[in-house]
């Protein structure tokens, strides 16, 4: 690659022609401030707290967006810059709702971490402010616009990244305001609740509709008994909440902590998943078999279902029928473990800790009940989790681990992968491969379908049969897939879909991070590793050789795919309107 | 929150369908499509039906394949498309910086004050609806004010009364 010499801050450096300023100062340890910039996903140089001097060129240069030249000479810190620069901030924070200490991003929002940085230790300008009406009538996520600075970052991330395109910005001047058609509620617009516009908000402007109070007052509640599970992907991320490396693995200290909150009962979605697996699994076949509505595709991220329902309403046949791991295992909580246990389903309360914000609204949907009782009654996300820790004075850093409780506890290596993109795809080949051909597998790591390219495609060997599968991760990539079905030229028999970039690992209710560390490490890969890590360390690796599953269905389900399966574990899609009037 | 009207509104008793419609539908097609051409497909949207109502930008959205959010962005983002229905006389009062300084303000405060109505507003028979723009390019004949395709310059508050009543 081509390289050019430039000095920044008296240090000559040589970088490819393509970085920009700030790329080159990062790479220098230079650490320029940024707001409205998020890598590769908005360089709009909008925000203008990046700017630099360059040496013989008018005025200042937005860094994000400045591509580095031979022989150029830039300055990072200068009086005029740092004047500029804290001038531009406290314009910003004049427009800015700053109500730090009852926020949900305090301490975490890259506004206030500047406004420290920058030394404000005054506000000049209070002027005129424009008021505008919180949104919290969609189950998962709230909407302040109050608090929105308009950098756009969550605007790149829906249109982008996810080719939803259900937020933009509105009016002009000083009336802006991202929103959406018609001020509607999220709830109301096809927004397919993935979250990923909060983790990239740098303020505390979108947020998950809060469950925290709830499930608090269910634990007060003498005549409940609160079962908390939680989903693959919380244990690879909510350490780092508490301090600890990215991609931490803290599974027996978040088990601890749950159970020092005081739930009743902690156990493992990750058992749900080979439920799952069991069930899918043999729909997975039987359409082969049947050459039916094929490619079937994975229903286990409710984001996807979401979009798919509400941007592909003639194709949901292609949808497995199986609710996701922590529905299934609600119900199976609510029927075979009430009566294992002797307590009315009435008094038991189901709390889902996600990594994820659709499944708030996948909760409340009117489907996922059996006998009128909810599946799920709260989920919470991960940080959610982690806040009521911290409020019950758990740290998880010093805290002993502790295991999941049973007799629902058990889970496999092929669950725990489930977190993260192509980890249902492989956990379904484990297991579909070895009741298709009765032998056991070789080698169980499908490695084919792991990994961060946004759309795999793998043709595995089962018995003398070729099984085209495929995994998209994030909505665009999801998008691929659906149209070429629509068009007829789609060959898959199996197709996982994961509405979330990089799958739950990265999901919309995992611990957010600012923009540099998004830029500069490999979050949801460090996380994922810690899944792999851990599935490679699991006694059992195949969900249909999970003791638990084994004795639920000898004991209460009959076999995968039974009257009993469907009537609890499975579940059916609908059109939404694309738009509500 | 603007509440448009939904259904077809006409009174020709087409039982719903909607001509109008069927003429952005064919102005979209002419345009190929192209997703390039959003402005001037909401431009004859605004001349077809007198503002961009809620059903004309789903069918935009749906036969561009552009979110209903960057339509709705787009439109309320230049002062010259309206999401509301506009009168029969369509009264824009500049509020450029040359026409404000001049007293268009006096103006528009008068047009409020006979016709009853607000800025963004419309008479109950349709007969007015009321608008503030920007420059409008005429800061020669400050201040000023347009009647649908009618200029009216070097105004003054008292004159506004003549004027309306030759749109009586």
């Amino acid at each position: 690659m081509e390289k050019v010499k430039i000095t920044i801050d008296g240090i000559e450096m040589e970088v490819p022609k393509t970085y920009t300023i700030l790329d080159a100062a990062r790479e220098a340890g230079i650490d320029i401030p940024t707001l409205c910039h998020l890598k590769d996903i908005n360089e709009i140089g909008a925000c203008r707290m990046c700017i630099v001097e360059v040496e013989g060129a008018r005025g200042f240069a937005t860094s994000c967006v400045m591509p580095v030249a031979e022989g150029m000479v830039v300055r990072t810190n200068t009086p005029a810059i740092r004047d500029a620069r804290k001038v531009t901030l406290e314009l910003l924070l004049s427009a800015h709702d700053k109500k730090c200490l009852t926020c949900v991003r305090n301490k975490n929002c890259e506004l206030q971490t500047l406004a420290e940085k920058m030394n404000i230790d005054e506000l000049e300008f209070e002027g005129e402010m424009e008021r505008h009406p919180i949104d919290d009538m969609c189950p998962s996520i709230v909407r302040d616009p109050n608090k929105c600075i308009l950098c756009k970052r969550c605007v790149a991330m829906c249109k982008k990244v996810q080719k939803v395109g259900a937020i933009d910005t509105m009016n002009r001047g000083f009336k802006s305001v991202v929103g959406t058609a018609f001020d509607k509620s999220l709830d109301d617009v096809p927004c397919s609740l993935c979250g990923q516009c909060i983790n990239v908000c740098p303020t505390g402007a979108l947020s998950e509709k809060d469950a925290t109070k709830e499930v608090w007052k269910a634990l007060e509640d003498p005549t409940k008994h609160v079962v908390v599970q939680t989903a693959p992907a919380v244990r690879a991320a909510i350490g780092e909440e508490f301090g600890m490396p990215i991609g931490t693995l803290a599974t027996g200290k978040m088990v601890a902590g749950l159970k020092r909150i005081g739930f009743d009962k902690v156990f493992d979605t990750n058992t749900g998943a080979d439920l799952t697996i069991m069930e899918e699994g043999t729909e997975v076949i039987e359409r082969i078999k049947e050459n039916k509505n094929l490619p079937i595709i994975t229903s286990c991220s409710p984001g996807w279902v979401r979009f798919a329902e509400s941007s592909y309403p003639d194709l949901l046949n292609h949808l497995s029928s199986a609710k996701s791991p922590h529905q299934m295992f609600g119900a199976i909580i609510k029927s075979y473990y009430a009566e294992k246990a002797g307590i009315d389903p009435k008094d038991i309360f189901v709390v889902s800790v996600m990594p994820c914000v659709a499944k708030k609204a996948e909760s409340k949907r009117e489907e996922m009940n059996v006998n009128g009782l909810r599946d799920v009654d709260a989920v919470l996300t991960t940080r959610e989790a982690a806040r009521m820790m911290k409020q019950a004075g758990i740290d998880l850093n010093t805290i002993e681990d502790a295991e999941f409780d049973n007799p629902m506890g058990e889970a496999t290596g092929a669950a725990v992968i489930f977190g993260t993109t192509g980890g249902v795809m492989e956990a379904a080949l484990r297991t579909v491969s070895e009741i298709l051909t009765g032998k056991e597998l070789e080698k169980i790591d499908f490695e084919e379908v792991r990994g961060e390219e946004g759309l795999k495609e793998a043709t595995i060997k089962i018995g003398d049969m070729d099984v085209k599968v495929a995994v998209a991760h994030g909505l665009a990539n999801a998008t691929k897939v659906m149209d070429s079905i629509k068009a007829g030229t789609c060959d898959y028999h199996f197709v996982e879909v994961m509405a979330c970039p990089g799958g739950c690992v990265n999901g919309g209710g995992q611990p957010i991070h600012d923009a540099k560390t998004r830029a500069t490490v490999d979050i949801r890969g460090l996380r994922a590793k810690a899944l792999y890590d851990a599935d490679k360390n699991l006694p059992i690796r195949k969900s249909h050789e999970n003791p638990v599953i084994k004795k639920l269905y000898e004991e209460f389900l009959g076999e995968p795919g039974s009257e009993k399966a469907h009537e609890l574990l499975h579940t059916h899609y609908h059109k939404r309107e694309y738009f509500n009037d | 929150m603007s509440e448009n009207n939904e259904k077809c509104q006409c009174q020709c008793g087409c039982g719903g369908k909607d001509e109008r419609e069927e003429k952005l539908v064919q102005i979209i097609k002419d345009c190929n499509y192209d997703k390039s051409q959003l402005m001037h497909i909401l431009n004859e949207t605004q001349n077809i039906f007198g503002y961009i109502p809620m059903r004309a930008q789903k069918i935009i959205s749906e036969e561009l394949g552009i979110p209903m959010a960057e339509i709705y962005g787009v439109i309320t983002f230049y002062s010259r498309f309206s999401l509301e229905p506009k009168g029969k006389y369509n009264i824009a009062v500049c509020l450029g910086t040359a026409c404000y300084v001049k007293g268009s303000q006096g103006i528009l405060d008068k047009l409020k004050e006979i016709l009853g109505i607000d800025v963004g507003g419309i008479t109950p028979d349709g007969k007015f609806s009321l608008e503030a723009t920007r420059c409008i390019g005429a800061c020669g004949l400050a201040p000023v004010m347009t009647i649908n395709e009618e200029v009216y310059g070097k105004l003054d508050p008292s004159m506004i009364k003549d004027i309306l009543e030759k749109y009586q």
